[in-house]
């Protein structure tokens, strides 16, 4: 029987971790957070129910399948093994901020013309895998490529269009720094 | 063949919704949350076999926040598909370790997890069925009330005190009179285990079961929303009308979410909660060891051949490792009886097909459907008949392989437009540079530094496994300014569907494919009837739904427009969202003009808004004779063949897949890029299944793997060096624009392949799958 209710059927009351929520501070696609949570609470947890950003996806939970993958101070993290309050100051990059401008990015055009998805849920991870690793090396190699991705699990599309996407987005992207 | 003549057929259009999935705003189950929503979490049998002695849930039901929780005892409904053999919750007895027991639904999940944590059961564990052969020989039954199950009489034949769930025959010719005529007989016996569809979005249901009235409305990650509606008004002893079920893009499906699996149990949650809707999210583990499976499989086969690699006769035995409930299991043995010799002709056979009760996670539609097991035994054998004969494999297959003029093994007469698998075999062999084995010397001079080379071919076949009266439908509107809207039965579960009937909608009005839509989500309060997406039947049976829909519409248009331009139907013709005068061409009317009827500038209106309806039922298929399995299943056959170069490290076994080539007579492709996705994900989904994955069980029953820790699937680093997809488009006439499907067909024969290629490299059999590492280097060890 909850203490503070003696209509069990009524009972809202939530057994969360029983811990005094943190507060949060970090940057979230460009825009400033402030809240409090459950200190318990992972990162794609805070995402998905806290922020609604239901474009990274929980695939294992277990951090091994890449599903959630998110940049995090430009980093590729498993945001299902990370926990919220670990996000403190951090700058996170979603799914949802890759087309910050309004229009496609680069990368999301050579998925889409490469075929680089089918069932799609792998996609927003993945993304964010290559992104990080455009990020940090503008020219990779296919060697680099597939490291840079072997966390994320795709079970659709054997892997060959989604590095044929990233190999092709590179380039495009040197392309367009060159031109500016 | 050429493209040329179409506009958009053939062509590699981008996915319709690839713009959704690449910011994120595609929306799966996994991601909705409705008003009220609760959540459920599952207590799960941790023995394979055990009896029920006491449940205590009292503390779990009182922890607040708790809505419901309910025991096998509190639903007495039965489902299933084929045999109705499974309860939403276990009553009495359990029959795998991972199945459900206890459900409860909470206000979140931690804490339904928490009462779930604080339920009681005691439980009696009893002795268990763990391999074929204890299954066989029956001492212990998994269904003591195998006699009294309901089931689909005619088609499935349980066995009366067996763990024998159905034993399907296939009978032709005369199998002694042909192993008398044969000068050569081979023998072996081939397995492989269960293996996990993987889905990346595991299964999610929820349910809102109206307290008022029996409506129950599902959203569910699913690929058969018109076959839940079915059974679950079945189970619940509804009307199919109350059942509403909504499917939101599906992360993924490979036949695992074909069927009925949680939302039976949401709903009766739901109705204990006062209609709150709830969700129920599998987790990666429940994925793996409370839903359905592949199965795992030993096949017997014995083969007769004359000197000349001419095939007398064969003889086969596949047992089903199908765990504790029949599900699609059962199908998968019967299709295993007219597709599973091959694609070859073989003039006397006997095949048995028998699917077995085990006490193990039960099994159900898999990519395939059966064919990559089938054809596991059937192309690795195909491999050592020719070795004995000491032929060349590749003229083995194509002594014996089906022509025009050649009968299947159930009686189908194969002619010149069915799709030739020859012209598949040749493509890849020549793609590879296929001249024979290698010899002693040439494996020797071409190893290097620990590491030999081989190659391998296999064929394939597969046609869709479904009811012979399989039935589909599309409707089609258009709206004021000449927008297509199009509503089918279909799941595009990644594959590709919605795009490809765009396409083809497109094609037939000839109008750009901007201007087509087809609406997701699949509703069935909404969209036309489709049976289910399984079986690699969309292309073929939706295509030509809504090839007759488009000209459907066509004509209705005419019709409109013969009155406007004062002339008759047959003088009109139509393109580029024009009706126009065959001869006048300026005589001519926008589509758009006609979407809503056509107004005169007088005021006047003729016609009406434009919906136009196709319907498709597969015609000319019948029944399988319950004794001899003769009859005509085949809708379309769409054949295959791979042929692989791959390099084999004698210290670790790894393999390194160097080339893959992989042929399929698809009749036309419809987009070209899609069908290209299919053979590369096929393809390195069968590579999964050759090299990496398999169920592991301890003695007991208990799944060892169920993680993707333990249970891996192909990565960016586990792909072949090259994958060459080859396209062989003999069209079929019944076919939309020729097209046959090709979904399933690129993992099938992947394993016989490297088998057989890991063969010319080592020159050891392997009869075994997976051909890890470990087990090829054991292999290499015991052979030296």
């Amino acid at each position: 029987m909850c203490e503070n209710h003696n209509n069990k059927v009524n009972c809202f009351v939530h057994v969360d971790s029983g811990l005094q929520p943190v507060p949060l501070k970090c940057i979230v696609n460009g825009e400033q957070v402030c809240t409090y949570i459950d200190p318990t609470m992972t990162l794609l947890n805070f995402l998905r129910r806290e922020l609604k950003l239901f474009g990274s996806k929980e695939g294992c939970g277990e951090g091994e399948c890449g599903a959630c993958t998110i940049i995090m101070n430009r980093v590729a993290v498993n945001s299902c093994i990370v926990l919220a309050l670990e996000a403190m100051d951090a700058n996170i990059i979603t799914v949802e901020g890759l087309n910050i401008s309004g229009k496609l990015s680069i990368l999301q055009r050579e998925f889409i013309s490469h075929d680089a998805l089918q069932c799609g849920f792998c996609t927003p991870g993945m993304l964010m895998s290559a992104r990080a690793l455009l990020d940090r090396n503008p020219d990779p190699d296919e060697k680099e490529i597939k490291e840079a991705i072997a966390g994320n699990f795709c079970r659709c599309t054997g892997y060959f269009p989604i590095i044929t996407a990233i190999t092709s987005a590179a380039k495009l992207e040197r392309e367009e720094m060159k031109n500016e | 063949m050429s493209d040329k003549q179409y506009r958009h057929i053939g062509k590699s259009s981008d996915r319709v919704e690839s713009l959704e999935k690449v910011t994120g705003q595609a929306i799966y189950t996994v991601d909705l949350e409705l008003p009220g929503m609760l959540y459920a979490k599952c207590l799960y049998s941790p023995y394979a076999r055990a009896e029920i002695i006491s449940l205590d849930v009292s503390e779990a039901k009182a922890l607040p926040g708790v809505k419901a929780v309910l025991i096998g005892d509190d639903i007495p409904y039965l489902v299933g598909i084929y045999m109705v053999d499974k309860r939403i919750l276990a009553r009495g007895i359990v029959r795998y370790q991972g199945e459900p027991v206890v459900a409860v639904a909470a206000i979140d999940e931690k804490t339904a997890e928490l009462a779930v944590s604080k339920i009681k059961i005691e439980y009696k564990k009893l002795p268990s069925i763990q391999t074929l052969d204890e299954a066989l020989e029956g001492k212990i039954l998994v269904h003591e009330d195998i006699n009294e199950l309901e089931y689909c009489k005619g088609v499935f034949f349980p066995q009366p005190d067996s763990n024998i769930a159905s034993w399907n025959k296939m009978i032709k010719g005369d199998i002694k009179k042909g192993f008398a005529e044969a000068d050569i007989i081979v023998e072996n016996v081939l397995t492989l285990p269960a293996v996990a569809h993987v889905p990346m979005e595991t299964h999610v249901a929820i349910a809102q079961a109206d307290t008022y009235t029996n409506k129950i409305k599902i959203w569910s990650s699913t690929q058969s929303p018109f076959a839940i509606r079915k059974l679950l008004a079945k189970a619940l002893n509804i009307s199919t009308a109350d059942v509403q079920v909504i499917v939101p893009y599906v992360g993924g499906g490979f036949g695992g979410k074909a069927g009925i699996h949680l939302e039976p149990l949401v709903a009766v949650l739901s109705r204990a909660c006062n209609g709150r809707p709830v969700k129920l999210i599998a987790t990666r583990e429940e994925e793996f060891n409370q839903l359905p499976t592949r199965a795992g499989m030993r096949g017997h086969v014995k083969t007769g051949v004359k000197r000349d690699g001419k095939i007398t006769a064969t003889e086969i035995y596949y047992d089903w490792d199908s765990g504790a409930y029949a599900d699609y299991g059962v199908n998968v043995g019967k299709s295993a009886t007219y597709s599973g010799a091959g694609a070859y002709e073989i003039p006397n056979i006997e095949l048995h097909s028998r699917t077995l009760y085990t006490n193990k996670v039960f099994s159900t539609a898999y990519r395939g459907f059966g064919h990559l097991e089938t054809h596991w035994v059937m192309e690795r054998q195909m491999d050592m008949v020719a070795q004995k004969l000491g032929m060349d494999p590749y003229e083995f297959r194509m002594k014996n392989i089906l022509r025009s003029g050649c009968h299947t093994i159930s009686g189908e007469l194969i002619n010149e437009n069915s799709g030739r698998p020859e012209d598949c075999l040749a493509a890849v062999a020549k793609e590879i540079g296929w001249t024979g084995y290698q010899s002693e010397e040439e494996r020797k001079s071409n190893s290097k530094a620990g590491k030999l080379r081989g190659k391998g071919l296999a064929c394939l076949q597969k046609a869709p496994a479904m009811p012979p009266h399989t039935s589909t439908s599309a409707i089609m509107q258009m709206d004021d300014d000449g927008n297509i809207r199009i509503m089918l039965g279909v799941v595009d579960i990644g594959q590709g569907a919605n795009t490809v009937m765009a396409q083809i909608a497109a094609e037939v009005l000839d109008m750009p494919m901007e201007k087509v839509k087809v609406m997701w989500d699949n509703d069935t309060d909404h969209h036309p009837y489709d049976w289910s997406t399984v079986a690699s039947k969309y292309t073929f049976m939706g295509g030509n739904a809504v090839k007759k829909c488009a000209l459907n519409m066509l004509q209705q248009m005419k019709e409109m427009a013969a009155q406007v331009l004062r002339t008759s139907v047959e003088d009109l013709t139509h393109g580029d969202e024009y009706i126009y005068h065959i001869h006048h061409k300026q005589r001519r009317i926008k589509y758009k003009d006609l979407a809503l009827g056509y107004a005169y500038e007088s005021g006047n209106g003729i016609g009406g808004p434009l919906i136009a309806k196709g319907t498709y039922m597969a015609n000319g298929l019948t029944f399988l004779d319950p004794v001899t399995g003769q009859g005509l299943p085949a809708l379309d056959w769409t054949f295959g063949a791979h042929g692989v170069e791959l390099e084999v490290d004698i210290e670790t076994g790894d393999i390194e897949i160097i080339k893959i080539a992989s042929a399929f007579d698809i009749g036309q492709a419809i987009n070209r890029k899609l069908v290209e996705g299919q053979i590369m994900g096929g393809v390195l989904q069968g590579i999964g299944s050759a090299i990496i994955e398999g169920y592991k069980f301890s003695p007991e029953g208990r799944l060892m793997n169920p993680s993707f820790t333990d249970n891996k699937i192909p990565t960016a680093k586990d792909i072949p060096m090259e994958i060459v997809p080859i396209l062989i488009e003999n069209p079929q006439p019944d076919g939309p624009f020729g097209a046959r499907g090709i979904g399933e067909h690129p993992m099938i024969s992947v394993p016989s392949a490297i088998g057989n290629a890991l063969y010319d490299a080592l020159g050891i059999n392997f009869y075994k799958l997976p051909l890890s590492p470990e087990n090829v280097a054991l292999a290499i060890e015991r052979q030296q």
